[in-house]
């Protein structure tokens, strides 16, 4: 028992650890994977449920969930995207750029049922946009807000100094060096923020169930209400009304977050790639 | 402690930058003080001296990067062509396309070969295919690039080597037709061949433009440079001085500081 055997404990039991992240993740999917298969008919992706039991399938909660996200994100990406162009290229350092930075980490630490409940008695009652989309989209960017903003910033100071100064050793001006250089050069690793933001947004349920209600139609219209896939989840194993369907829903859910990291994983390696 | 200042050329040539009575502050640290130097027209000036000697920084006064690095303070005065580049009204935009810069980490956009050298005219206005098309091959054929990236204008600039690369942000700069061009150092990061070129760029270019080189390879001052200026930084945390400053032959034979003799002679730095 020397250094060597400390040295080889240590090793597995890092190797271990790190392993458990692993194992966790395949757990989920595997046992997700092997009771929600079963449902995954083109039926189920396409068609409303009915009758008390919720047979049939889960369409409109997937235009629902896709709508609230989409909208959310078109609500987010332009302010969060100015605001980090604002914190890391123009704002003086000082106490006030770390005030907008404190604030927004606490924001992105709120809990979401709090957002929720805040969503519905600012958007649903106060503003009287009832439960609908729009509601639910709002209350979904204030939830992003902060991480898609937290994300440009880190992407936008990740542009190397050197290419910046290039630009201005051209004579370009300080918005002619962000808008032609820096938000270019940013824009690969601003997209992956973005893509995992999405990726959380169509996971979130506590604030989409107080302010997209639960109604079970195909919402047209952004002032409609709707049901998200994770809504329906909730409803169809809370009140056990229908495993089988809450099994695929959560197997469809699971596929579609982790199509969102996959691609913005690959989106960054190529990125990664492309600098290197 | 005043530095030797040589007549920077015959009186009857116009300096290109006249300095007086520098000082630069990098908040309350006093980085630089009493710089007196004439850049002469049409030649190439070395700065010479150990790390940290204040000579980068002082290229950077020289097109007002500096004012780019926040909390920085410049005193004395500075004119380019007879006039006051610190003066009120003095667009450091505009100063800077007149005055180009060259770093020492290669810096090409992440886009093509052509957008790169187009990037400047097209920030000053100009929009014709045709116009843009001749400026960048000019400017190309100007950094003795244009021959190995002629038939592949569209591909990214970071696809090439360390040195095309130097040599790709040289045209970049040549393409909005800069009086001077500050070099920082601009060979410490690439290859040996690579240096031979951008050494001969050099002198093929003084003819028609005003070069600054900053260095710290005595060698390559010794090669390219008319004159040279040497700064030095005596203790730690105080200011950098210019120590002397004259024809590159009279500094590198028979310098007239014993600092300067030191230095070359490899005593320091």
């Amino acid at each position: 028992m020397g250094k060597r055997w400390a040295n080889r404990i240590a090793i597995g039991t890092l190797w271990f650890c790190g392993l458990t992240t692993v194992a966790i993740l395949g757990a989920v999917i595997v046992y997700v994977f092997v009771r929600g298969i079963g449902q995954i008919t083109p039926e189920f992706i396409f068609t409303k449920p009915h009758g008390v039991n919720a047979e049939g399938g889960i369409g409109p909660t997937i235009i629902a969930t896709l709508y609230v996200t989409g909208l959310s994100m078109l609500i987010v990406t332009p302010i969060a995207v100015l605001a980090a162009v604002y914190l890391a290229e123009y704002a003086v350092q000082g106490r006030l750029v770390n005030a907008i930075r404190f604030a927004a980490d606490t924001l992105a630490s709120v809990p979401s049922i709090v957002m929720g409940l805040f969503g519905f008695a600012f958007f649903v009652e106060s503003m009287g946009l009832g439960f609908s989309v729009l509601s639910g989209a709002l209350a979904l960017a204030f939830l992003m807000l902060p991480i898609v903003m937290r994300a440009t910033e880190e992407a936008i100071r990740s542009v190397p100094r050197y290419i910046r100064w290039g630009s201005y050793g051209l004579g370009a001006s300080q918005w002619q060096t962000v808008s032609r250089i820096v938000l270019p050069a940013a824009s690969p690793r601003i997209l992956t923020g973005l893509i995992l933001a999405m990726g959380r947004a169509v996971g979130e349920t506590a604030v989409v169930i107080f302010t997209m209600g639960q109604a079970i139609y195909l919402p047209l219209l952004p002032t409609d209400p709707g049901r998200s896939m994770t809504v329906h989840l909730y409803m169809l194993a809370m009140e056990g009304i229908n495993m089988e369907a809450a099994y695929g829903t959560a197997l469809l859910l699971m596929a579609m977050v982790l199509s969102f990291n996959l691609s913005a994983r690959w989106l960054s390696n190529k990125n990664r790639r492309l600098q290197g | 402690m005043t530095a030797d200042i040589a007549p920077a050329a015959s009186a009857a040539d116009a300096p290109k930058f006249t300095v007086r009575d520098l000082e630069f502050y990098y908040g309350d640290f006093h980085a630089l003080t009493g710089i007196n130097i004439d850049v002469r027209d049409n030649a190439v000036t070395a700065f010479i001296g150990p790390s940290g000697c204040g000579k980068s920084t002082f290229l950077r006064c020289l097109n007002r990067m500096n004012d780019l690095i926040p909390g920085t303070r410049v005193e004395g005065t500075i004119t380019l062509d007879g006039a006051d580049i610190y003066g009120p009204g003095v667009d450091p935009v505009d100063l800077r396309r007149r005055v180009g810069m060259i770093f020492q980490q290669p810096n090409p956009f992440p886009m093509s070969i052509y957008d790169n050298v187009a990037f400047g005219p097209r920030l000053h206005g100009v929009k014709k295919k045709d116009e843009l098309d001749e400026i960048v091959e000019q400017a190309l054929v100007r950094a003795n690039l244009w021959k190995e990236v002629k038939d592949i204008l569209g591909r990214g600039g970071l696809t090439l080597s360390g040195g095309q690369q130097q040599r790709l942000c040289i045209a970049r700069v040549l393409a909005v037709q800069p009086d001077v061009l500050l070099m920082d150092e601009p060979c410490s990061a690439i290859d040996p061949t690579s240096v031979q070129k951008v050494e001969d760029l050099m002198a093929e270019l003084k003819s028609s433009v005003t070069i600054i080189i900053v260095t710290h390879n005595m060698q390559q001052a010794a090669r390219v440079s008319g004159e040279t200026a040497f700064f030095l930084q005596e203790k730690q945390g105080e200011a950098a001085e210019l120590i002397e400053f004259g024809r590159t032959a009279e500094i590198f034979t028979s310098p007239r500081d014993r600092r300067t003799e030191d230095y070359i002679t490899g005593r320091f730095g």
